[in-house]
């Protein structure tokens, strides 16, 4: 892994330039150059003008400005980002202010929220921007003093010269500093972790302050002179087209200024649908409007596109077996054959909704052929692109602002609101167009974490080792390729731990959108798995964490299957499960009746958390009363502040997708649900105390919106089944 | 309609239809965007505000029937003596992820100081309930309340 981010940072060569800052001052660019496969063919990464969007400026005053590049989605990157590059610039936090960037990868970098890519990418190109500012600081205040900069140290924004007693903050060098030729990045000296001053520091995000005052920093918030606000109805069906609509009478409308009928393109990824859009003075009274709407819709591309007709194609395509085989190791078939003992169980769980508190919007402006976008968006440049797709506005021409988004959790992935409200500002020059979503709109237009079935088999020797494991995946898609985040995970444990394993898998075709929801490709096969595995722990006499242990065996890394990227650690994984086992004294069962502890591992996005759940059940009642987290996501916590309010939210996020009966249902592609009645988040009352233990070994740090969740569903289903003896193998949890 | 109402300490005119809720209102019409939509059906709390001093979902709020009460929002909240200790607490243990839902909490959490100077978890859990936060910062928000309210983070009173 430290080879991967080697390469990020220095064989990438992150480039400096330096000028004077307007006023006097220090601007850095630093041009991050983006992965060749983000350039256009003959396109290089370039550096536009200074000053302004520099990435760090050190105005004559000391205040030094910090460009956040990458949407805020509440993972607090907007404050950890900046924090990397303050250390190794070795100032004081309170000299540090930090602008939102606008969209522009050129300059920037990737400028992506999604994945818990940010920190692994990011660590060593941050540093080494903030390292080598301070280095010109330093050469700047040894030129004045003439001293040999060897002889100069740093603190909180100062240069000091031991020998002399002298001073000078980095503010009084900050002009001269913009003629220094900038260090070579790669050779510049980084701090030792002892030396960190910010990093590894609890520090309040850099918005909060804005946040309790109730400021206007999201998407919806954003105010711009003539604003109109504006719906968009779209067909009651996934897949829907509009045959015919009679505008009038929401035309006549109170507040109503248009009613704009739009073609969609019929591509679901693009997310421009057929639809009518309502626009007015006040959102409330466009979406009133709606109700006033005559619109014929074709819904027959998605009849029998019903939950119930998903589960009996499940069936049946395990019943008929695999169409295809993703992973043979060893052969499985004769170890199952020649087992001392069979286990088989099916496992399946719900398509479910992103319904991050802030509703999908966006806001535009279309004149004289050029677009400007204030947008919540995790993915600002893969909109940019699509913009291009879908109308043909080249890049050049749109200004693309990053608002903070409530909430991101993989929904605005996709970019399916910047496509609509750009239709519906093209339709209305000159006019800047808020569209927002009610929340039965997001709620029904979602790309869905899919739902899937898995048919596991395991074949346990007479020594009681897991000598082989089997699964078929039943998900969905064409047949040749699955749906958007309804892919397998071959390297999914026990993958790579026994020698005999078999995953294989089918598609059944669907219309309804799919896509990535936090901690994608882990979060429904970590509850299936580890659910799975912890009924074989039982079969062979022993229990998940020790079988995972056995499993595990010497510390050792494990390859990638072909295609994957992403080394696993053995070694790592035994550190949080035997950390988590002690944190919550495993052994020591609860004395009361029906309340049990269940545990689970996994390892996502980098990140190695074994989770452990103590719950009871009483009836059809539930009660988690503790969770306890043990997690590896490399040596540094950038800010323990926000990365133990991730884990807190994942464990929440993942409780409450199991225990708040969340599932999305089809009929004919119509979703059944609404709003937060009938699709239940997590709420107070429900949420248990949740102890976390850091292991850090000495490993380059990784992101933390994602692992954290996946363990704590089987975890929560293994508590239950200690304590009651039912297993959980259907999401939602049901116990009556 | 033309309504005279009474928001943070002002009188602030309108002129909107008489069904339309408070939220819009305040959103649409006034510019205090702190007060958010979150579902329009009063299940999430996101647009918690204070009329007359009780906690009310301004989504669920006719204007029409707002009359002389007089109506606090997020924006007015750190002008208050327990407002201010709120958002004071609030900055201390840093509760928020992406923050959409914090005036609503903030809002539910005042009127609960309101009633009960220390509350006890069971009464905080009561009184949170209706606010949904999608990023779960619970344990937070029930911590700040206990800070703000005097006592320690676990919910001992700080002697």
């Amino acid at each position: 892994m430290s080879h991967e981010l080697l390469r990020a940072g220095v064989d990438r060569r992150t480039v400096l330039k330096a000028s004077l800052l307007a006023g006097g001052g220090l601007a850095l660019e630093v041009l991050i150059p983006l992965p060749a496969s983000a350039l256009k063919a003959g396109e290089q990464a370039q550096a536009g003008p200074a000053q302004l969007s520099a990435f760090v400026s050190i105005a004559s005053d000391g205040t030094v400005t910090i460009m956040s590049k990458n949407p805020e989605i509440g993972q607090g990157i907007k404050t950890s980002l900046p924090m990397i590059v303050a250390d190794e610039l070795d100032c004081d936090w309170s000299q540090v202010r930090i602008a939102q960037a606008d969209l522009d990868q050129k300059r920037y970098g990737e400028q992506y929220a999604g994945g818990s890519t940010a920190t692994t990418r990011d660590w060593l190109p941050m540093r080494q921007t903030g390292a080598a500012a301070r280095a010109m600081l330093v050469q700047a205040a040894a030129s004045k003093w003439q001293v040999d900069a060897g002889q100069l140290s740093t603190a909180r924004g100062r240069i000091h010269h031991a020998a002399s007693g002298r001073s000078i903050g980095y503010g009084e060098v900050a002009s001269a500093a913009a003629a220094v030729p900038p260090p070579d990045l790669a050779s510049v000296p980084l701090k030792r972790p002892d030396q960190f001053t910010l990093i590894g520091r609890p520090l309040v995000g850099v918005d909060s302050h804005r946040i309790v005052r109730g400021e206007g920093i999201f998407g919806v918030d954003t105010r711009l002179p003539g604003l109109l606000y504006a719906v968009y109805e779209v067909a009651p069906a996934h897949g829907g087209r509009l045959v015919k609509a009679d505008i009038e009478s929401a035309r006549q409308s109170p507040g109503v200024s248009h009613v704009v009928p739009i073609a969609g393109n019929g591509d679901a990824d693009m997310g421009l649908a057929d639809g009518v859009a309502i626009v007015a003075s006040n959102w409330w009274l466009a979406n009133e409007a709606r109700s006033k709407l005559r619109v014929e819709w074709d819904l027959s591309a998605a009849k029998g596109h019903s939950s119930a007709v998903y589960r009996s194609e499940a069936d049946a395509a395990i019943a008929a077996g695999p169409d295809m085989h993703l992973r043979i190791d060893g052969d499985p078939a004769a170890q199952l054959a020649s087992a001392a003992r069979r286990v088989r169980a099916r496992y399946d769980y719900p398509f479910i909704a992103h319904a991050p508190m802030e509703p999908q919007n966006c806001t535009a402006r279309y004149a004289d052929g050029k677009l400007e976008i204030w947008a919540p968006s995790q993915t600002p440049q893969r909109g940019l692109d699509q913009l291009r797709k879908v109308f043909g506005i080249a890049p050049e021409d749109v200004t693309l602002h990053l608002t903070r988004a409530g909430g991101g959790f993989g929904r605005r992935l996709m970019n399916d609101y910047m496509m609509q409200v750009t239709a519906i500002a093209r339709a209305i020059p000159g006019v800047p167009i808020q569209l927002m979503w009610s929340r039965q709109d997001d709620i029904r237009r979602d790309y869905y974490r899919p739902g899937g079935w898995h048919s596991f088999e395991a074949g346990i020797g007479a020594d009681g080792e897991l000598r082989a494991f089997t699964d078929h995946f039943v998900t969905f898609g064409d047949g040749k390729t699955t749906a958007r985040a309804a892919g397998f995970n071959t390297a999914m444990p026990p993958a790579g731990l026994i020698e005999h394993l078999r995953y294989s898998q089918s598609m059944i075709p669907t219309v309804v959108t799919t896509g990535a929801l936090r901690a994608p490709g882990s979060n429904a096969l970590c509850f299936a798995s580890q659910s799975f595995l912890d009924e074989v722990a039982v079969a062979a006499g022993t229990d998940l964490p020790h079988l995972m242990l056995r499993m595990l065996g010497a510390r050792r890394e494990v390859a990638p299957p072909p295609g994957g990227s992403v080394v696993f650690d053995t070694g790592r994984a035994r550190d949080v499960i035997e950390r988590v086992v002690q944190t919550s004294a495993w052994s020591e069962k609860p004395a009361a009746p029906r309340r049990a502890k269940g545990f689970a591992f996994y390892f996502s996005h980098r990140g190695y958390f074994a989770e452990v759940v103590e719950a009871s059940v009483a009836g059809e009642k539930i009660v988690v009363h503790k969770v306890w987290v043990a997690g590896d996501i490399g040596g540094q916590i950038v800010n323990p502040m926000g990365a133990e309010n991730q884990v807190r939210g994942a464990v929440i996020d993942g409780l409450a997708q199991a225990l708040a009966g969340q599932a999305i249902e089809f009929v004919d592609g119509a979703v059944q649900q609404s709003n937060f009645n009938d699709f239940q988040l997590a709420r107070m009352p429900a949420t248990p105390e949740i102890e976390i233990a850091w292991v850090r070994p000495d490993k380059p740090p990784t992101g933390l919106g994602e692992p954290a969740l996946p363990p704590v569903i089987p975890a929560l289903t293994n508590a239950i089944y200690a304590a009651t003896g039912k297993r959980i193998r259907s999401l939602p949890v049901r116990v009556a | 309609m033309r309504y005279r109402l009474d928001i943070n300490g002002a009188i602030r005119e309108v002129d909107v239809p008489p069904e339309m809720p408070l939220l819009w209102v305040l959103r649409g019409e006034l510019g205090l965007v702190g007060t958010k939509y979150g579902c329009g059906a009063g299940l999430c709390g996101a647009c918690t505000v204070h009329v007359d001093g009780a906690a009310l979902r301004s989504c669920q709020l006719p204007v029409g029937r707002v009359g002389q009460a007089k109506i606090h929002t997020i924006e007015h909240i750190g002008s208050t003596e327990a407002g201010a200790r709120l958002q004071e607490a609030w900055l201390r243990i840093d509760v928020m992820q992406c923050g959409y839902c914090q005036a609503g909490q903030i809002m539910s959490a005042c009127a609960l100081l309101g009633q009960k100077a220390q509350p006890s978890d069971a009464e905080i859990n009561s009184a949170m309930a209706g606010n949904i936060c999608r990023c779960g910062c619970y344990n937070r928000i029930r911590s700040a309340i206990r800070i703000a309210a005097g006592m320690d983070e676990e919910g001992s009173h700080v002697a």
